[in-house]
């Protein structure tokens, strides 16, 4: 599955570290670390990182959506 | 023309099961000045620009007194000394950085991802252990029976307090957490008792923290406590004092809210209850709805430090601002059809733990407890029903939940 | 059937900006034809991480493959740059000799990076850091080990790859001809904060110097030549002089491009030489130039992540809106840096700013926040880890706030205005005043 974090957003919280911290993790004061690439089966926790994040910065690719593009 | 009694009304205990509508009538003047002239901030947009204004000092405290005590010793000499040093060294939820930042980083790093991972199982097995207790029963009181036993049990354990010292400062936790109610913060017999059980709960850390320095365990409080470079303390004792007694109230007073306020709305919509019990893997939404629908806290104040417009107002400096953060979650601005209870919304930027550089330390470990406390009531109680609606509720306006929650059930599953 | 339902929308240039406008069509409920054309044959990823985690070795490339959001139901058609476009017959040509009709047109071709104009352009082990490819090349050269790394521009790629280099424990020179990296973008007065940051963890910054040329033995670059006559021994260069618009193809299109960018009105709409908007030509991200309300109208371009995303939705918006219904487009330029354990943002525009000063935090912590004013109003907020001030910093930069603009704050030091340290407005032919708006030039 593919996870992209607006780090433009971000405010350094960490909750998504606590939430899924193999995927998220905080470095230094603030600078987020994040793995864009996980596993689908991850995907429980991933989304429970998106849902804690404070200022909404976590977006994922919903499941199954790049089907259906046109030859 | 705004009321400037809006405040009066919330603070008004026949308004506590329903604050919603005052909060609706409030957002009509973004920030309005009530009679004390203290401003009230209550839109989404408002809120979220001010949380983040530095101008704004959490440092709003009145001043620690110590009642007379008749002996000259203790009120010419050691009191005052005293208030002093406790008006210093208040915990990081009344102080600004840089000191806020530094209490704070001490915190977080005791507060491992670890830790709270690791609290996972323990939450686990203490929710089925208290829901078993009800079996034969066909009430729950959910705040006995759980949202207090499950918090308190933790934060306890986390922080490396003896269990069974939690009959003590039961009574104490509650008496401090009147200290963000704004009628005992600003009524001199408050204040007073506010100081006492400060000194009572203080002598306690103060026995505990030596005992965690002469016998370190894995716990928070050993780990404040440690020793670093040159064998001198990390945190300076005081400080290491209220820290301690902040993380032990704030761990569970808001937590028991959390948990009661979610049964409770869960309640009120039984299809989302349903829908939880068929899908456990909705609880992170679920949570963060409640957060938004009926969040622990409904306001912080604060005190501005200069001058700040916003919303079209002007907050005059030393003015005190109350955010009222649960009237920023029902912001139809922000949030479409705000009063309906909806986990499946999207971008669900709730102020449900507050925002900004005092964002609510315990949040990760509250959504762990309420995820599992929630998911696994919802699979047990058979039946469950909402015994008074409206319950009954606390004191509080600020850290505002139901007194006692009756639940009839037809069996523990 | 209208024009828009049997020609479709198409957007050229499939990476960030290109997504997410495609995106914002599908959202905002346009269901004809959409084709994306893209000259890499790569899915849109992240570039961000290039120079950052990619560069560290803590991610392969391919892992920056950018999620889609929402169903795109596309043509995709990779691999394939855009040549030339043909206003009057509404056609695209591609490289490979194809054509493509287009009712309305979404352009979103980025920027390339300025490759080593001097000599020993032509030698092996000199790299740029902008596509996937490139970060994929220099991480197996880097896993070589090499001796000594040697970059030359000190912009925030640049910056970057230093520090990551300094993490995978090998020895760096950035060279830069001005006196503190990211002077640019900062000016030297925070750049000397940076450049103590960047000594310290074990970079040799050479600053107010050029690389003159390379050279190198069996087609192998060895050594570097300093403008001053200094010889640096060097088996790696990395070449981080920021990035041209993509705008060749448009040559001969009658429109208002440049290396500078495409000229765009307020709505995003291309703008022909006849100074014109063409209203179906929209364009966006790095690629656009625009004139920005907040800035009083000044053209800008704006090389970041978030201005790829926000205007690539705005213009998408604006181009299924009819022509009195287009809403001029209105950013805060915004970015973020990490490099030597520090988390860098900067909300604003430093340009031509006249003063500065540290209003939270201190410059010895090296955590503070910082604000830029010129002329008295405030333009731009600058984080050294303390973004939850940013905030409240941004909006009064986007207020236009005199400066500086917040007053009697908590951890707030006696306000001192500093001089910034930044360059005068300049003008090249090859770039234009826009370039000075860019945070990688």
């Amino acid at each position: 599955m593919r996870v992209v974090v607006d780090l433009n957003r971000c405010q350094g919280y960490a909750q998504c570290c606590y939430a899924a911290p193999d995927h998220f993790e905080l470095r230094g004061h603030e600078i987020l670390f994040y793995d864009p690439a996980p596993s689908e089966a991850k995907r429980s926790q991933i989304e429970r990182a998106q849902q804690a994040c404070p200022v909404r910065a976590i977006e994922i690719e919903p499941a199954g959506l790049a089907e259906g593009d046109e030859p | 023309m705004p009321d400037e009694t809006l405040f009066a009304q919330i603070l008004d205990p026949k308004n506590r099961a329903d604050p919603y509508p005052l909060y609706a009538r409030m957002r009509e003047t973004p920030v309005s000045r009530q009679a004390d002239g203290s401003y009230l901030v209550s839109t989404h947009a408002a809120l979220r620009s001010l949380i983040f204004d530095p101008r704004l000092s959490s440092e709003d405290l009145p001043p620690s007194r110590r009642p007379a005590t008749g002996n000259p010793l203790k009120d010419w000499i050691l009191n005052p000394i005293r208030n002093r040093v406790v008006n210093t060294h208040r915990p990081l939820i009344f102080r600004d950085p840089p000191d806020h930042d530094t209490l704070r980083g001490f915190v977080m790093k005791e507060f491992t991802i670890a830790r709270v991972r690791d609290a996972h199982a323990k939450v686990a097995t203490l929710v089925d252990a208290l829901i078993d207790k009800c079996r034969g029963r066909d009430t729950v009181c959910l705040v006995d029976d759980l949202s207090y036993p499950l918090p308190v049990a933790v934060i306890c354990e986390l922080l490396g307090v003896p269990e069974a010292d939690e009959r003590q400062f039961h009574a104490w936790a509650t008496r401090l957490a009147t200290a963000l109610e704004p009628d005992a913060r600003h009524d001199e017999a408050g204040r007073r008792e506010i100081a006492a059980t400060f000194d009572v709960i203080s002598d306690y850390m103060r026995r505990l923290i030596r005992e965690k320095r002469r016998h370190p365990a894995d716990d928070m409080l050993s780990g404040l406590a440690a020793r670093g470079g040159r064998g001198r303390p990390v945190m300076g004792d005081i400080d290491l004092i209220s820290t301690a007694i902040l993380l032990l109230v704030a761990g569970h007073e808001t937590t028991v809210n959390l948990i009661t306020n979610g049964m409770l709305t869960l309640l009120r919509h039984p299809d989302e209850l349903e829908k939880l019990k068929a899908d456990p893997e909705r609880a992170p939404r679920v949570i963060e709805e409640i957060l938004r629908y009926e969040p622990p806290v409904h306001f912080r104040t604060r005190k501005a430090l200069g001058a700040i417009a916003v919303a079209g107002a002007t907050i005059p400096a030393g003015s005190s601002v109350v955010l009222m953060l649960a009237a920023g979650n029902r912001d139809p601005a922000r949030f479409t059809q705000p009063d309906r209870f909806d986990p499946d919304r999207n971008d669900n930027q709730h102020f449900g733990f507050g925002g900004g550089l005092h964002y609510c330390v315990g949040a990760p470990l509250a959504r762990i407890e309420a995820e599992i406390a929630l998911v696994t009531l919802c699979r047990r109680l058979v039946a469950p029903r909402l015994l008074d609606d409206p319950p009954p509720y606390r004191a509080g306006a600020s850290l505002r939940g139901p007194k006692n929650l009756g639940i009839t059930i037809a069996g523990i599953a | 059937m209208t024009e828009v339902q049997r020609l479709g929308i198409v957007v050229v240039g499939a990476s960030l900006a290109g997504l997410r406008g495609a995106e914002a069509l599908r959202d905002r409920g346009y269901d004809g034809p959409l084709t994306l054309v893209g000259d890499e044959p790569h899915q849109p990823y992240d570039r961000p991480p290039l120079s950052k985690h990619v560069l560290a070795g803590e991610l392969p490339p391919e892992a920056t493959v950018l999620p889609q959001l929402s169903r795109l139901r596309a043509r995709w058609r990779l691999g394939q740059p855009a040549v030339a476009l043909n206003r009057e017959r509404r056609v695209l040509h591609r490289a490979d000799g194809a054509t493509l009709p287009y009712a309305k047109l979404l352009i979103t071709t980025g920027a390339r990076a300025r490759t080593w104009p001097g000599e020993g352009a032509d030698l092996a082990g000199i790299f740029t850091i902008r596509t996937l490819e490139d970060a994929r090349a220099l991480w197996s050269a880097l896993a070589c080990r090499p001796n000594r790394v040697i970059i030359v521009g000190g912009g925030l790629i640049g910056c970057e790859a230093a520090s990551c280099c300094r993490d995978l424990g090998l020895a760096v020179t950035l060279v830069d001809p001005n006196p503190t990296p990211l002077a640019r973008l900062l000016g030297t007065t925070i750049g000397a904060t940076l450049a103590e940051r960047m000594r310290g963890a074990g970079v040799d910054f050479r600053p107010k110097t050029k690389v003159r040329a390379f050279s190198g033995e069996a087609g192998q670059v060895r050594r570097a030549h300093l403008a001053g006559g200094e010889v640096l021994e060097t088996d790696l260069v990395i070449v981080a002089l920021g990035a041209t618009r993509d705008t060749g193809w448009l040559a001969a299109a009658g429109l208002a491009a440049d290396a500078g960018g495409l000229t765009c009105d307020g709505a995003c709409r291309a703008i022909s030489i006849a100074g014109e908007p063409d209203p179906d030509i929209y364009a966006a991200g790095d690629v656009a130039r625009w004139p920005n309300p907040l800035y009083g109208d000044r053209p800008m371009t704006v090389e970041h992540w978030g201005n790829a995303v926000d205007q690539a939705r705005h213009a998408a918006a604006n181009m299924l809106a009819s022509a009195s219904d287009q809403i001029p487009y209105r950013h805060l330029p915004s970015f973020w840096s990490s490099q030597f354990g520090l988390n860098i943002k900067l909300a604003g525009s430093t340009e031509g700013a006249d003063a500065l000063a540290v209003v939270q935090g201190t410059r010895a912590s090296q955590r503070f926040l910082a604000v830029y004013g010129r002329a008295g109003r405030t333009v731009a907020a600058l984080s050294f880890d303390q973004a939850r001030w940013l905030p409240a910093y941004a909006e009064a930069v986007a207020a236009g706030a005199s400066f500086p603009p917040i007053l009697g704050a908590t951890d707030q030091p006696r306000i001192e205005a500093l001089e910034p340290g930044l360059p005068g407005p300049r003008r090249s032919p090859d770039r234009g005043a826009a370039a000075l708006e860019t945070a990688h030039a």
